[in-house]
């Protein structure tokens, strides 16, 4: 890349072109900017924009009670709204001192890990589409369709999810949820096979990704990379094992890891983390199969303050019916302060940066989004490479503006 | 195998009687920094053999408005990954004058999130190399979550404001 030569200083006029990619480039896959200085279709500089979808979410959370704070994490990284529904429980949780059952526990990591497992599918077959392989993307989505299907059947919906409350979920799983499970368990592994063969070792899906928007270790690191980005540069860094939350701990899993950071081994991990994902669902459900009687009936915890009532008790029950107004109408006082708690989602560490002044609400929220912090070294990844190599670095980055842009 | 009596002990060691409000909320161990400080602190976190927190999690300000003279508290989470400790450390600024160096050449990841605080609460950090708004418009002139920007009352009435069924 770098014997390339420019022509001299001065020979005809100006000897770069300047682009504008984006913000509402379809191949960007999200609003954002990059101002491309080209020399033929090699990038030189770029200088990137970002902040087009923010929707000051941290302003918005100082005046919510803690339960209103779920539907703005949905939208966080939108692909994977679940973990992020999860992550928020989680620390509020920690703020509060709440006892977390262990089903309600192998209930979440099912969760989690199949909303892993959809974000990494989206990523990996976008990877595809931008190398010029559709076919992938369009075969994938009908599985993704299915995991959807099983959020539906938990908590209604499926993209924005808003899935659980604080101490648990807001119903048991049906019979129906887990059987629609036990589908997805039985068909994707057999699809997800088909997906890396189609790619894996495909002479042309290799040599548009193979050292193409390389990192090292050190430098991700020092950019604050997290997630799949990160242990594609080699890094076994991974919350799920160095800080367990969810009991985590009580499951076996591999973290793989890559060599060179470039678009081909962020591939690899994606995908090999699919499998373990796979690997998780499994061990959880069995986990979850083997509780009888009134334990396996148990799907929150035991946080009256927090956690809305039956609605046959709030008709029948003094108290039920008092927290649920307190609730409902957040006047609940939380204990005062500070708290950073942190889960590995999709794309990294997302981490809760939460200070309480024992008021209703917040009175500092931060999100740690791994996305804003890693799409800082993006200018340097592209830099001296082709365009289209820019376009495939950032749908291997996974790159999410909702994420980014807060 | 480090732990935060021993971060204590080293910091203390090396910076006597500067750092205070030594404090372990939900286990995390957590200081305060006198701002010309920040950077010696950081780089001897960062160098110090047996430290080595060079891992810049996170870094974001909050505002009190009631601690006259430091209204502004710039919050940093450092990750040793080798031993997995975690700290954070606050350095408070005038809001008047709210000058922290920049730790951007130590952590490259610091770049945005120094932009981002700059952004919402007016942290000016001294060597950034640049250090101009990243999320907000570039023609804002206020900082918008430091907390004399109240939210609006949703149920005000005085608002012309057809499009969305009010007024």
């Amino acid at each position: 890349m770098s014997e390339h030569i420019l022509l001299p200083e001065g020979s005809i006029g100006k000897q770069t072109t300047t682009l504008n990619l984006g913000p509402t480039h379809p191949a960007t896959h999200g609003v954002f900017q990059n101002i491309l200085e080209l020399d033929g279709e090699r990038i030189m500089k770029s200088s990137s924009t970002i902040g087009y979808i923010h929707r000051a979410f941290e302003k918005i959370a100082e005046r919510r009670p803690l339960y209103q704070i779920t539907p703005l994490t949905d939208r966080l990284n939108y692909c994977s709204s679940p973990l992020n529904n999860m992550g928020w429980h989680i620390t509020c949780e920690k703020l509060l001192g709440v006892k977390i059952p262990k089903r309600v526990d192998y209930l979440r990591v099912i969760i989690m890990e199949l909303s892993r497992i959809s974000d990494h599918l989206i990523c990996n077959s976008i990877v595809g589409v931008d190398s010029g392989a559709y076919t992938g993307f369009l075969y994938v989505m009908q599985y993704r369709e299915l995991i959807y299907e099983i959020y539906e059947e938990i908590c209604g919906s499926r993209l924005t999810t808003t899935i659980g409350r604080i101490g648990g979920f807001e119903r048991n799983f049906t019979p129906a949820a887990f059987q629609k499970l036990e589908k997805f368990l039985k068909e994707y592994p057999g699809v997800l096979k088909e997906f890396e063969n189609l790619f894996t070792r495909n002479r042309i899906f290799m040599d548009r990704t193979i050292g193409c928007g390389p990192i090292g270790a050190e430098r991700a690191l020092n950019y604050g990379f997290t997630g799949p980005n990160l242990r594609a540069a080699g890094v076994d860094y991974d919350v799920r094992v160095h800080t367990p939350y969810s009991s985590y701990e009580d499951f076996d899993f591999i973290i793989p890891v890559g060599k060179t950071g470039d678009c081909y081994d962020r591939f690899l991990v994606r995908n090999e983390e699919m499998w373990q994902s796979l690997s998780i669902i499994k061990q959880a459900y069995q986990k979850v199969q083997e509780f009888k009687g009134a334990e396996a009936e148990v799907f929150h915890a035991d946080a009256p303050a927090y956690y809305l009532p039956e609605k046959k008790d709030v008709y029948t029950k003094m108290e039920a019916l008092i927290y649920h107004f307190k609730i409902v109408m957040g006047e609940t006082d939380m204990p005062a302060g500070e708290v950073y708690s942190s889960i590995e989602a999709a794309n990294g560490e997302l981490g809760f940066y939460l200070v309480s002044d024992g008021g209703r609400t917040p009175y500092r929220l931060h999100f740690r989004r791994p996305c804003f912090i890693y799409y800082q070294a993006f200018e340097e990844l592209i830099k001296g490479g082709m365009l289209s190599d820019a376009i495939i670095t950032m749908s291997s980055l996974n790159l999410i503006a909702g994420e980014m842009d807060a | 195998m480090l732990n935060n009596d021993i971060i204590r002990q080293k910091l203390t060691e090396k910076f006597p009687d500067q750092l205070t409000d030594w404090n372990e909320p939900y286990g995390m161990l957590t200081f305060t920094v006198p701002a010309p400080l920040n950077l010696k602190v950081l780089q001897f976190l960062y160098d110090e053999e047996e430290l080595k927190f060079q891992f810049l999690t996170d870094l974001q300000a909050v505002h009190y408005p009631d601690r006259k003279g430091e209204e502004l508290a710039v919050v940093y989470h450092l990750h040793n990954l080798i031993d997995n400790v975690r700290i954070r450390f606050k350095v408070f600024a005038d809001i008047d004058k709210p000058d922290v160096f920049s730790a951007t050449a130590l952590y490259r990841s610091a770049n945005h999130m120094e932009r981002e605080t700059y952004d919402f609460y007016g942290v000016n950090f001294i060597g950034h190399p640049n250090l101009k708004r990243i999320l907000n418009v570039d023609e804002m002139d206020y900082f918008p979550l430091r907390k004399e920007f109240p939210l609006e009352d949703q149920s005000r009435i005085d608002k012309d404001d057809e499009m969305f069924g009010r007024g």
